[in-house]
């Protein structure tokens, strides 16, 4: 629900918030531009009675003095019957050079306030800023929600791109936008009638004056010693209208931040004074807190806060659209009551649905009848059912995610469903320290419901399409039915690639591991009209799906190499009876290959100047060699690697040393398991102890690549390391500084 | 003025005698044609109160306002005071704010009493963010004046007005 709330009038309103936030930003500015135009004075410097003296005697036809909430003063004079205005320093009285607001900034003043569209357009407006408001409302609580409660608000953001630059820049920009909004609210509010404006002070024009018409002259105070304007500080005023030519016995007018009198022209007495109300005070308070007035410093980090909206926008609309289209993508669809499995979905952000999509398609191939739905549409009937899958993302703290907030009730309720067979599939992220629980949970009440299970309950760490995978083939087993999971990304995106370079490294026995260097095949047109192999995007770290020759099951490699090297880059073990693996290690250079990049943001050393400690085995060293190849800041990376023999086993050997001498690596330590006295990585962990711990307590951050078994035992070996420094793996891992790519 | 009276009403009388008989004239009422040119000054439509008062200054009656929404007109200042702001004082007699650099074209019913006897039509003008003027036009209802335009001090730039 409160997804929902977040989405409608975020995207109903992206157009007209973008137009108020980028138009409030212009604005903005203006507060400081008065400021620095302004002289800028302490309580008690100066009264409005020697500020009106002096004014004065230099324009002796001063009709009004005024000073802005930012402190510019102006003095507005008569002379040949025109009115001038000057701007002045208020206590020397000299003229200050009066720059003119731009028409661009009248301009977005006006579009700010009315969209151009007077009384139609400030509805607009009013609408916007509860759009904004609701939105910064509703989008905090999505971030606390997600990140597993306030405490942990400003932790990591995770997910896409997309989703973190959401995250990052709406958590940054909350404050100022709810300032922003709710003031401008106020003033929406106040200026459709809807609550009262307050005016300012109206007093009662005198009835009588002190009007020694006889003796005048000796009578009269001087304007200076006004005591009147003597009591008035001059940060205080406002206005001061002097008394018109026109008529006789006019007093003079006085609006200051107090309240507004008449202040008699003979004696400079307060004739009648009345204090602004208090609705009045609270209106300027709002006012001064929405547009900055005379708070410069605010105005600037309301106007930074308001620039975030277009991205925000922007990334608000993609994020939508993308949740919309990959549900929309489930084609074949069969009804409830034909369909022999079920795939019940739970997804909060959408990337579950990609999973489901391709589980959905794959059995269809198979030709089964597949129904496809969220898990809060669960059905009361589905007669012609035999199995149950569940994918299921868990939000936050273990809460259910969006699409599945109604399910664990129904299901309590449900009468049927025992008849069915069931898996579940989670989907997470080890960094949250309920990793999958709502799936957890899910697969509890199925089973305490009585249905039997297909196979055991699966997760898959941070939409790992390796688990995918692994759970796929234990469905085929299980349901029994012969189906190969379809890729999850779309498989019109596959590329050609052309094999370069192939460096060999056998280690005399039976599993060779080699090294291939591709490059594009297709011919791109660049500009200019040359036409190059470009390679898709990738870094060092992210995966390659490879097809092998008459399979539509990609195997997955860690790229070894970034797109700017100007290669693919990946190193592969040959499996005994590994497809893709064999299939590789026959390529010669020139053969191609088919495969798309399936991004792993997860799998990088954060950007800073800490230590990165990186572990490896085999062929796992492929993407961390690649991390220490773009150490061009040299920050200190420390490489633990295990192979098999330390003759023509090596992996990487030359380029390690060539970067030991350039201090792109600080430090290699290897282990070798097939030679005379056999060690495994995780002793050498062991052994550096002292040396590990100290980059620990210089905030290293851990980066493992290698086989399942050799992850387990480097994550025991560390904790036994770290322990005296009231240290473990889980703690760092849900720091983000602990993390694996495992296979 | 006891002299141009009964010509002014035999005036009227031919008037309605070669025009429609189903319009009856107000009591004794001339229709003066005003026209205020405004200056560019930049800024949002002006609210303007255009306005008799006598010699003294003192209010008389409401010509035209120009602004449509009463809690701006504190804003015009002498003629807020004067009329007291009382809505029957300028019932049917307001409209639309004027724009910057465009000109009012008022048709305003003045008795025929009121002119050549010190009566003064004044202007009072007031712009969003700018500047409040009272009385920045101050000119005696004469025959005498009709057609001579009058300089403004604020954002009127010129005013004229005929019979």
């Amino acid at each position: 629900m409160l997804r929902q709330i977040h989405s409608l009038p975020g995207w109903m309103a992206a157009l007209f918030v973008t137009l108020l936030a980028v138009t409030g930003a212009m604005l903005s500015l203006h507060p400081l531009q008065a400021h620095l135009q302004s002289v800028q004075l302490a309580q008690g410097q100066a009264t409005v009675a020697e500020l009106a003296e002096l004014a004065k005697q230099r324009y002796p036809g001063v009709e009004e003095i005024k000073r802005s909430a930012d402190g510019i003063v102006s003095v507005y004079f008569s002379e040949n019957n025109q009115v001038q205005r000057v701007q002045i320093n208020p206590l020397t009285g000299a003229e200050i050079p009066e720059v003119h607001p731009s028409e661009l900034f009248r301009w977005s003043k006006n579009m700010h306030r009315t969209l151009l569209m007077a009384d139609t357009g400030r509805i607009v407006i009013g609408i916007s800023a509860l759009c904004t408001f609701i939105l910064s409302i509703s989008g905090a609580l999505l971030v606390a929600k997600r990140a597993g409660g306030w405490r942990h608000f400003f932790h990591k953001a995770q997910g896409t791109q997309s989703q973190r630059l959401h995250v990052v820049v709406g958590r940054a920009a909350l404050l100022g936008l709810l300032l922003s909004s709710s003031t401008g609210l106020y003033l929406s509010a106040g200026s459709l009638g809807l609550i009262s404006e307050a005016s300012e002070a109206d007093p009662a024009f005198p009835d009588h004056f002190n009007d020694n018409t006889d003796n005048k002259a000796h009578a009269t105070v001087p304007l200076g010693r006004f005591a009147a304007l003597q009591s008035t500080d001059l940060r205080d005023l406002r206005s001061l209208v002097f008394p018109s030519a026109n008529s006789a016995n006019e007093p003079y007018f006085l609006m200051s931040n107090q309240g507004a009198g008449y202040v008699d022209a003979s004696t400079g007495e307060m004739l009648t004074f009345e204090a602004h109300n208090t609705a009045r005070k609270i209106y300027e308070w709002i006012y001064a807190l929405h547009t900055g007035e005379g708070l410069w410093w605010l105005a600037l980090v309301l106007g930074i806060s308001a620039l975030s909206v277009p991205a925000l926008a922007i990334t608000g609309v993609t994020l939508w659209w993308k949740r919309r289209k990959l549900r929309s993508e489930i084609t074949d669809n069969s009804a409830p009551e034909n369909a022999e499995t079920l795939i019940l979905v739970g997804s909060e952000t959408g990337t579950t649905w990609k999973f489901a999509n391709a589980l959905h398609r794959s059995l269809r191939r198979a030709g089964q009848r597949v129904h496809t739905a969220p898990l809060d549409q669960l059905e009361q009937n589905y007669p012609s059912a035999r199995h149950l899958l569940i994918l299921t993302a868990t939000y936050g703290e273990g809460s259910a995610p969006a699409s599945a907030q109604s399910f664990l009730s129904k299901l309590r309720e449900h009468t049927g469903l025992q008849s069915l067979r069931y898996a579940v599939l989670g989907f997470g992220d080890r960094q949250f320290p309920k990793f999958c629980q709502y799936a957890y949970e899910v697969d509890a009440a199925l089973q305490e419901k009585g249905l039997q299970k297909l196979c055991p309950i699966t997760t898959a760490d941070r939409q790992s399409v390796q688990e995918f995978a692994r759970w796929g083939q234990a469905l085929t087993k299980a349901m029994p039915l012969d189906f190969t999971l379809e890729p999850v990304e779309d498989h019109r995106k596959t590329d050609t690639f052309t094999l370069i370079e192939r460096i060999d490294y056998d280690d005399l026995t039976d599993a060779p591991s080699c090294v291939l260097r591709f490059q594009a095949s297709a011919l791109q047109q660049k500009k200019g009209g040359r036409r190059l192999p470009t390679l898709p995007h990738f870094e060092a770290g992210d995966l390659v799906a490879i097809l092998p020759p008459e399979t539509s099951i990609p195997r997955f490699y860690s790229l070894a190499s970034s797109a700017s090297d100007g290669f693919l880059e990946i190193c592969v073990r040959r499996q005994k009876n590994g497809l893709c693996s064999r299939f590789l290690h026959t390529l010669k250079v020139g053969d191609t290959i088919k495969a798309f990049i399936q991004p792993n943001p997860h799998f990088r050393p954060e950007a800073g100047e800490s230590p990165v400690i990186l572990i490896g085995a085999g062929a796992g060293i492929g993407p961390l060699a690649g991390f220490i190849r773009h150490n061009v800041h040299r920050r200190p990376m420390h490489l633990y690697w295990g192979g098999r023999t330390q003759q023509s086993g090596f992996l990487y050997q030359e380029e390690l040393n060539r970067y030991l001498k350039d201090h792109r690596l600080s430090e290699l330590n290897t282990a070798f398991s097939r030679e005379n006295e056999p060690s495994y990585v995780q002793d050498r962990i062991r052994a550096n102890g002292d040396a590990l711990r100290d980059l620990f307590s210089k905030g290293a951050q851990v980066l493992v690549c290698g086989g399942r078994d050799m992850a387990r035992g480097v994550q025991e070996a560390l904790d036994a390391v770290i322990a005296p420094l009231a240290m473990d793996t889980q703690t760092l891992i849900t720091q983000g500084r602990y993390r694996e790519d495992v296979y | 003025m006891q002299s141009t009276h009964p010509l002014r009403t035999s005036a009227a009388a031919f008037l309605l005698a070669i025009t429609a008989a189903g319009c009856a004239p107000t009591s004794s009422a001339d229709t003066v044609k005003i026209q205020a040119q405004l200056n560019n000054y930049r800024g949002d439509g002006a609210y303007l109160a255009v306005y008799l008062t006598d010699n003294n200054g003192a209010y008389k009656q409401t010509l035209w306002i120009s602004g449509k929404k009463p809690k701006y007109y504190k804003h015009l200042a002498d003629w807020a005071r004067g009329s007291g702001q009382q809505r029957s004082e300028y019932d049917g007699l307001s409209g639309a704010s004027t724009t910057s650099g465009s000109t009012l074209k008022i048709n305003a019913d003045i008795a025929p009493a009121l002119v050549d006897s010190g009566y003064q039509i004044r202007v009072d003008s007031a712009v969003e963010d700018q500047r409040d003027y009272r009385a920045e036009i101050i000119v005696p209802l004469t025959r005498e004046g009709a057609g001579k335009p009058i300089a403004g001090k604020g954002y009127v730039q010129s005013l004229t007005y005929q019979f």
